[in-house]
């Protein structure tokens, strides 16, 4: 019990962050700009195109919660915890928000990017952490920037596969400490070390070091396959859409401002306060920066010097987060007494060239995952598009609204048109909230669940690009309240 | 049996890459010189003028005289434009900038001082660029070569693209020519003495990168994926920009053209102001071009000479003396001789047979040999599956690790990517039997080259492949109507005669015989061409071509080694002669065994003419195991890791068996020179005569790339042309008179002999 008070105690509930804010929404409203939806209660949600996507004898997943760390830049309050630590936190916090028994979940599924190698299971050390049944079976898995996507979806596989009924899906990337390894020449030598017999073997081998053995290896930041950088890349890309630096500074402007002003009315519900041992309590995201453009304009180019466009300003930054949801059957969900926030629906995972269309992944997965659904552009009232670099985002945007490019790249007779701007993002992104690459999809989820409930819209679109040149889509649908 | 081909070193040292810049133009009459400009243009963005460059008629840019007259006036224009602040100069073709200057305009001239003229005119021209009060930013995409480069170091500032086809070189010498429009002055300035002098004496094509390092370009640009335009069309508009953008800088001072020198930089300079300093470095360069030339190729000393003067007296007496040593260098021979083998690699770049009616995506090779694997080499990094089998895990094994070090060698160089290397081994299958080859377009066949071999693989090969499938044999002296007449489909059948090492070897010789349909040659040269070969498609025949041309050349090599020259000596004299490598090497490099198998069966082919030297001098040596490189003792006796070689102190003993005492009339350096190349020549050219060759120009081509003859010669029947059938005939008189048929002199030549108007060459 001594245990349980703590945990209790390392996660204060963030019932401050829920009073008064919707007040505090309503004051702000005139200066929101662009426009976010109106008011508080709900909007009568408007029939699309289609009334539901659920499909007859498919089951309805839905999700019940979802929450996350504050997301930090790397090197702050976080710095001395390790990966489990937040994706602990995580799983507390939803665990705390949900009052799910611990031994209610059939799976636990994490992503992550970046592995710590004494937790490569990272969802294991960290549900037994956060007090789960060790009963419970959980495994980590992996695809860049969409991994926490990627857990989200086995889940939903599990469920429909009838093999559960109540997951936990969530995402963790701790960039404060990251595996550096000895040279490969070193290691070899250790290795060698370990299976010498004799002391002469052992100080001939100890001999041999010399300085190039000293070396650190970092883990790398380039594409493993084009030896190039995601912002060198990112910097192509913007520049093969024509995408302008001021585009580029606006748009991360844009993010900063609305992120801020989200945080400000409190929107933000999804982010759980955490006590962080030895340090203060965290309760916010600590990236937000709205800036003026003179600022951003200052900033020499980050990766391609001296003409690129792309700048640490208009970039998403190196973060420490961790996310985490609750996904079941809506049959379960209802029998436990939950109330749904919404539905999981389609989606899709797309890939292609990772040198010249690496950041695509949502241009191609949009259309792709709307035709799986049966929905136009027009049926989304929420968009939450994973913001990588400014660029990126401005550059998918023109993709999808090219013809030429839907013919020449896609196979598509027509585009399928760029989503509204005064429907995407309208919390900030990546950019701004950060960007933990592990468990940005878990937010992305979680944040589309509660603008649709915000704002009354009946469809939500989540798309991200990931290394590799792929990417992810997928249709989320409001749980009628 | 993959030994013949081991003449790989031969030439690759000289006749290497001569992918450059010429392009043929038909000198027709040229009304439109008075109409609107059709190759330069220009539009005015703001302050900027961008000048674009399209040749109409032409996949590359030339610095014709049209190109030349039309940039002087847009310049013109440019420069009057009170709006206009700066300019970029850029090509509107995807990969390529200028490729070069206009090779037919010199060709055209008569005199060396027609062509001084011609480089003066571009020296002046690009005075007035680097002299122009308003800043020019070269943009470059693709290559940029010769007179291409020449332009753009005239220019003020130079941004390229990082594309693969962008490169910069001066490759004038590799045509006996130097750059003749400012760029012996200019270079040493830019890139330093010793930089300028490689660029200049290899000739050699300079990647973005590198010539970012060097100093010759200021700013590189990536080159763009897909986006709202092609890939192509949007990295051209891309370096626009960047070129407007560095243009603007350098009108506002926001991008100095003189920039602060580092530390290295200042003593660089400090030690080439350094008159004795310079002297040493034109010593040695002087001599290492000796060393590897032999004086055979005049342009390198002129460069020398050129930037020399540059340097020593001053840029007029600088610039006077490359305009005139230009002049010399287009009336020599030699040049002659290197821009004739240009135009014939062009020549042999082309399909002459049409488009096959179904292109081979399916390869597979029959044996993993030196050969065999060689051949995968080159076929699956062109996007061919291919497959390669052998009999055993041992064989294969040792061919698909020949496969993977090939690959891995370009990575070392940065020419790939492993990742690229991974995904290129992934089209290859390595395996025992014939499983798949039901799928198979063509099969090549690389096994041993015995006859009784070679029918039993093809009767095995026909049961389980296609009906269209295309039966290849890669041997180098068995006639292909003796393997065919095992086939059930004769016309399926052709002989495809690599050169080893086949990824070096640039030579492709296509073997068909009567039966060989037009297709199967047609298809036969589409992979060939997609191995980056150069390629000869030549008639069925004891020898083919190739080796046999070769074959009597080594045979009188033995009797010369019988007479008592030693392999020092003879390797000496035919280096001196031009061969990238002596006769005595390239006989260990073949191998002895393969040399005295060729000499016995072509003797027997072709009866008393192929004599000479002793079959059995060979065949001896082969007894007592000098079989030459690989068994480690030949000619010369070879140690792993030494580069030197000491000749075989046994082969004395054993020549002493079978002394020739020499005749003293035909035994000088030269007679013995002549004797070892006109036996090489009389053979090329009968073998144009029987038509098994279809023209001179592949028979040069052939016996430059694949053998080794000359380069500076042009090939034995441009040899023939410049040296004279008469005074041929008549040393092989001589010759004739002391060892025999030998050297009679076949009926084509005695033609060309008796009337002087006779050419093989226009």
């Amino acid at each position: 019990s001594l245990c349980t008070s703590n945990i209790i105690s390392n996660i204060l509930p963030p019932v401050s962050l829920w009073t008064g804010t919707a007040v505090r929404y309503l004051d702000k409203k005139e200066s929101v700009k662009p426009v976010i939806s109106t008011g508080s209660e709900q909007r009568k949600v408007q029939t699309k195109s289609k009334k539901t996507l659920a499909k007859p004898g498919v089951k309805n997943i839905v999700l019940v919660e979802g929450v996350r760390t504050p997301f930090l830049l790397s090197g702050t309050t976080y710095a001395d915890l390790m990966p489990h630590d937040l994706a602990r936190a995580a799983l507390q916090g939803l665990l705390h928000k949900t009052s799910l028994p611990k031994d209610a979940v059939d799976y636990i599924i994490y992503g992550t990017v970046i592995q710590e190698v004494k937790t490569s299971n990272v969802a294991r050390e960290a549900s037994l952490g956060a007090g789960f049944s060790d009963k419970i079976p959980s495994h980590t898995v992996t695809m860049a920037c969409i991994s926490s996507n990627v857990a989200m979806t086995t889940g939903v596989g599990l469920i429909t596969a009838g093999q559960c009924d109540t997951i936990v899906a969530g995402g963790v990337e701790f960039m404060s400490d990251v595996p550096i390894r000895h040279s490969r020449k070193m290691r070899k030598t250790m290795l060698a070390l370990n299976r010498a017999k004799t002391l002469g073997q052992r100080l001939s081998l100890i001999g041999s070091i010399r300085m190039a053995h000293l070396t650190p290896e970092l883990p790398a930041v380039a594409e493993f396959s084009t030896a190039e950088t995601m912002g060198h890349s990112a910097d192509r890309l913007a520049a093969a859409f024509g995408v302008t630096r001021l585009e580029q500074d606006e748009f991360a402007l844009r993010s900063h401002t609305l992120a801020k002003q989200a945080q400000d009315a409190g929107l933000l519900s999804d982010v759980i306060s955490f006590k962080v041992p030895g340090r203060d309590t965290v309760a916010k995201d600590n990236g937000i920066r709205p800036s003026s453009m003179e600022q951003l304009a200052k900033l020499k180019p980050a990766f391609i010097k001296p003409h690129g466009t792309v700048t640490a300003a208009n970039s998403s930054f190196l973060t420490d987060g961790a996310s985490a949801v609750l996904i079941m059957s809506e049959e379960k969900a209802l029998a436990m007494g939950y109330k749904p926030k919404a539905y999981l629906r389609d989606f899709v995972f797309v890939s292609q060239d990772p040198k010249d269309q690496l950041l695509l992944g949502p241009a191609y997965g949009t259309p792709k995952v709307l035709a799986r659904a049966g929905l136009t552009m027009d049926d989304i009232d929420v968009f939450e598009f994973h913001e990588a670099f400014a660029g990126q985002i401005m550059a998918n945007l023109k993709a999808l609204d090219s013809d030429w490019f839907a013919q020449t790249y896609m196979g598509r007779k027509v585009k399928v048109g760029a989503p509204a701007m005064e429907k995407f993002n309208l919390w900030g992104g990546s950019l701004s909230l950060g960007h933990p690459f592990g468990a940005t999809g878990c937010r992305l989820v979680t944040t589309v669940a509660h603008r649709l409930l915000k704002e009354g819209g009946q469809y939500g679109l989540v798309a991200a690009c990931a290394a590799g040149g792929q990417g992810h889509a997928m249709v989320i649908e409001a749980y009628p309240q | 049996m993959a030994g013949v081909r081991a003449l790989g070193a031969l030439s690759r040292i000289t006749a290497r890459r001569y992918v450059l810049s010429g392009k043929i133009v038909l000198n027709s009459f040229d009304l439109s010189f008075f109409l609107a400009r059709t190759h330069v243009n220009y539009e005015v963005k703001e302050d900027v003028a961008v000048i674009r460059m399209n040749d109409p008629n032409s996949k590359v840019n030339t610095l014709s005289v049209r190109m030349q007259n039309e940039m002087i006036e847009v310049f013109n224009e440019v420069l009057a434009n009170d709006a206009v602040h700066s300019a970029v100069l850029i090509s509107s073709k995807p990969g390529c900038f200028i490729a070069g200057a206009d090779i037919n305009m010199i060709q055209a001239c008569n005199t060396s001082e027609e062509v001084t003229k011609l480089s003066q005119e571009g020296q002046k021209m690009f005075e007035r660029i680097e002299k122009s009060p308003k800043p020019i930013v070269a943009a470059i995409n693709g290559s940029c070569l010769g007179g291409g480069l020449e332009f753009a170091i005239a220019c003020q500032y130079r941004v390229a693209t990082k594309s693969k086809k962008t490169v910069l070189g001066t490759p004038e010498v590799m045509l006996g020519l130097l750059p003749g429009a400012g760029g012996t002055q200019r270079l040493p300035k830019m890139v330093g003495i010793p930089g300028a002098f490689d660029m200049m004496l290899t000739g050699r094509n300079i990647k973005a990168d590198k010539a970012k390092k060097m100093g010759l370009v200021h700013q590189l640009v990536d080159p763009l994926g897909p986006g709202l335009k092609s890939p192509e069309e949007r990295t051209i508009e891309y370096l626009e920009e960047v070129a407007i953008q560095c243009a603007r800088g350098i009108v506002h001072k926001k991008i100095l053209l003189t920039k602060k020198k580092g530390m290295m930089q200042k003593v660089q300079d400090y030690v080439m102001g350094i008159a004795f300093v310079r002297q040493q470095i034109y010593k040695n360069v002087n001599g290492k071009v000796m060393k590897m030339s032999k004086g055979l190729y005049p342009a390198p000393l002129k460069i020398i000479e050129s930037v020399k003067a540059g340097l020593e007296q001053g840029p007029d007496s600088g610039y006077l003396a490359e305009a005139q040593n230009f002049g010399k260098l287009a009336m020599t021979s030699e040049s002659n001789a290197l821009i004739g083998l240009y135009h014939g690699q062009v020549a042999c770049k082309k399909n002459r047979f049409g488009v096959p009616e179904r292109p081979v995506k399916n390869l597979a090779i029959l044996g993993a040999g030196l050969m065999g694997a060689g051949i995968a080499q080159v076929t699956v990094d062109k996007g061919i599956h291919t497959v390669l089998k052998d009999t055993t895990v041992e064989g294969l094994s040792r061919g698909q690790q020949q496969v993977y070090k090939g690959l891995n060698d370009k990575i070392k160089k940065k020419a790939i990517t492993s990742f690229e290397r991974d995904s290129t081994l992934s089209s290859l299958t390595g395996q025992l039997d014939y499983s798949g080859f039901e799928k198979a377009d063509m099969v090549i066949e690389a096994v041993f080259e015995d006859i009784n071999i070679k029918h039993r693989v093809i009767k095995e090969v026909e049961a389980v492949i296609p009906p269209h499938c295309i039966f290849a044999t890669n041997t180098s002296a068995l006639p292909i109507k003796d393997i065919a007449a095992a086939s059930m489909r004769p016309e399926k059948v052709i002989g495809m005669h690599y050169f080893s090492p086949v990824d070096k070897m640039q030579l492709l010789e296509i073997i068909t015989t009567d039966k060989t349909s037009k297709d199967t040659t047609a298809s036969a040269v589409a992979v060939g061409l997609k191995q980056g070969k150069v390629i000869i498609v030549v008639g069925d025949g004891p020898g083919f071509y190739t080796t046999r041309c070769l074959a009597p050349m080594l045979a009188e090599a033995v009797r010369v080694l019988q007479e008592g020259v030693n392999p020092k000596k003879l390797d000496a004299l035919t280096t001196g002669f031009g061969f990238p490598v002596g006769a005595a090497t390239l006989a260990d490099e073949v191998g002895i065994d393969v040399a005295a198998h060729v000499a016995e069966d072509l003797g027997k082919a072709f009866g008393s003419r192929f004599g000479g030297g002793n079959v059995d001098v060979l065949k001896t040596m082969v007894e007592r195991g000098f079989k030459g490189r690989k068994s480690g003792k030949g000619c010369y006796v070879y140690t792993p890791g030494l580069k030197s070689k000491d000749v075989n102190p046994d082969i004395d003993d054993l020549l002493e068996k079978f002394k020739l005492t020499p005749n003293p009339s035909v035994s000088s350096d030269s007679d013995v020179q002549y004797r070892l190349v006109s036996r090489f020549v009389n053979e090329a050219v009968m073998c144009l005569q029987e038509g098994i060759l279809n023209g001179p120009v592949e028979g040069d081509i052939g016996a430059v790339f694949g053998l080794g003859f000359p380069p500076c010669l042009g090939g034995p029947f441009r040899f023939v042309d410049t040296f004279g059938a008469d005074k041929l005939v008549e040393k092989m008189r001589r010759y004739e008179e002391v060892y025999g048929n030998h050297f009679t002199p076949c009926q084509l030549l005695l033609d060309h002999a008796k009337d002087s108007n006779k050419r093989f060459h226009k």
